[in-house]
């Protein structure tokens, strides 16, 4: 079957079978290899890109649903050159060790402040509780936290008065 | 790799779409709805429906929680995290926001949709145990119309439910009545798992006296409502004691076995202390005064 699915702001039309996960199309039909693929039963969280806005696990979502649905992956954070504070914030307080779950984290991340009526007010509950559905087994998760709380502040200096 | 064996793809624009689709393609062809129980259970090669229906694009005519003076109307294709943020149901039936609290993680809870949580019938998944436990009605569509199903009738077992090969769930009703109090419990290992054990209950407390109850027992065996447990609380009054034995009566009775989750004594007794909670918290918010 033909689909059409928009990834950072961009339409493909590829061939593919029906059984196809959005998570494979991604990495193998469109060679965006930045979505890991990891446990390949919704639990942990590697492959995670927004759909519409919203945090989804790409290996449980067919690439056919997708079709109509706005996909934003890790390699759509940066923006000409110039990082997304969440790529930032885990860069400056090393969010990451052997990086496979870190995609994952910081798209999970990107919605969640995206959704936060007020980012710097979150506590660290919360924000563990955000990525909860995620798993870093080099079980980094104490800086993972600082680097959304660093990407929280960052983004409201940021924001226009 | 997990990759589910080969089907065909269609894509309903409506329901009334999707009805035509399933008598069209005939009962080897199944609904996706938000797939958080259909493909893993596709994966693992469980499930091999030759035809997908996919609803995703009915998320908004089947997704919505609202209340019409007797009953909460929840939307087949409404989403976990809907139903966690619903002020409507936190006020009216709070046991969902205590399941749905404990029900996979927040990313999974985008896109699972009641729907499908229903019509995969797992004995140990929560809102089958909270829609048991309030006893919600289920009204499933076919060309020919409506017909609505009591949870009891709608449930026939592990992975079984009545909806016919060429029906849709539309709808999860929730009677709402003034005196109705409900809370849900739940022991997991870890973020996402199934439950250890857990249990649900929604008590009518009506002049100090309990005049009805729906108790759940949840991934202790096949039986998900608990008959003995409602028998010990019909017509007593809210007390600690009342709790606990109608929860110790309901533990006796129900059927769990040893796994990888712990042993079938374990979870015996963990089943009813979690049922005795359930029971309190329920009364509670109510209003109602639980004596020791």
């Amino acid at each position: 079957m033909k689909v059409t699915i928009n990834v950072n702001g961009t339409d493909y039309t590829r061939e593919i079978e029906p059984r196809t996960l959005l998570v494979h199309f991604l990495r193998d039909d469109l060679g965006l290899t930045g979505t890991h693929w990891g446990c390949d039963t919704s639990n942990c969280g590697a492959c995670v890109v927004l759909m519409d806005g919203e945090a989804a696990k790409s290996c449980t979502v067919l690439a056919a649903t997708a079709a109509g649905h706005r996909i934003r992956t890790v390699e759509g954070l940066e923006v000409d050159g110039v990082l997304d504070p969440i790529q930032q914030g885990f860069t400056e307080e090393h969010g990451l060790q052997c990086g496979f779950c870190t995609s994952g984290m910081m798209m999970t991340a990107r919605a969640f402040l995206d959704a936060a009526p007020d980012p710097t007010s979150l506590t660290d509950e919360e924000i563990r509780e955000a990525i909860s559905g995620q798993i870093c087994r080099c079980t980094g998760y104490a800086t993972i936290v600082r680097s959304i709380r660093r990407a929280a502040e960052t983004e409201k200096e940021e924001l226009p008065a | 790799m997990q990759v589910p064996a080969p089907f065909e793809y269609e894509r309903a624009t409506s329901v009334d779409h999707a009805l035509q689709l399933l008598v069209q393609l005939g009962p080897e062809s199944r609904i996706l709805a938000g797939g958080y129980s259909l493909l893993p259970m596709m994966k693992l090669r469980l499930a091999t429906p030759k035809w997908l229906i996919d609803i995703d694009d009915l998320a908004d005519e089947l997704g919505y929680v609202e209340e019409d003076g007797e009953a909460i109307r929840i939307g087949a294709m409404t989403r976990h995290r809907d139903l966690l943020e619903s002020p409507l149901l936190a006020r009216l039936a709070p046991i969902f926001r205590d399941a749905e609290l404990e029900i996979a993680d927040p990313v999974v809870r985008n896109r699972g949709t009641i729907g499908g949580a229903l019509c995969q019938a797992d004995p140990s998944e929560d809102l089958s145990a909270v829609c048991t436990a309030v006893d919600a009605e289920i009204v499933v569509r076919s060309l020919e119309g409506d017909r609505i199903l009591h949870m009891e009738d709608f449930y026939r077992g592990p992975y079984q439910t009545a909806v016919a090969p060429e029906e849709i769930v539309v709808e999860i009703r929730v009677p709402t009545r003034a005196a109705l109090g409900s809370a849900y419990e739940k022991i997991n290992r870890r973020v996402g798992d199934w439950a250890v054990a857990a249990a649900g209950a929604a008590l009518t407390i009506e002049d100090g006296a309990i005049t009805d109850a729906g108790i759940a027992l949840v991934a202790v065996g096949a039986e998900v409502s608990s008959a003995v447990a409602r028998e010990a609380l019909i017509g007593q009054e809210p007390t600690e004691e009342v709790f606990e034995e109608a929860a110790a009566a309901g533990a006796a009775a129900c059927n769990p076995i040893t796994d990888q989750r712990g042993s079938a004594e374990y979870k015996r007794h963990a089943v009813g202390v979690l049922a005795a909670r359930a029971m309190g918290r329920a009364a509670e918010r109510l209003g109602a005064e639980v004596a020791p």
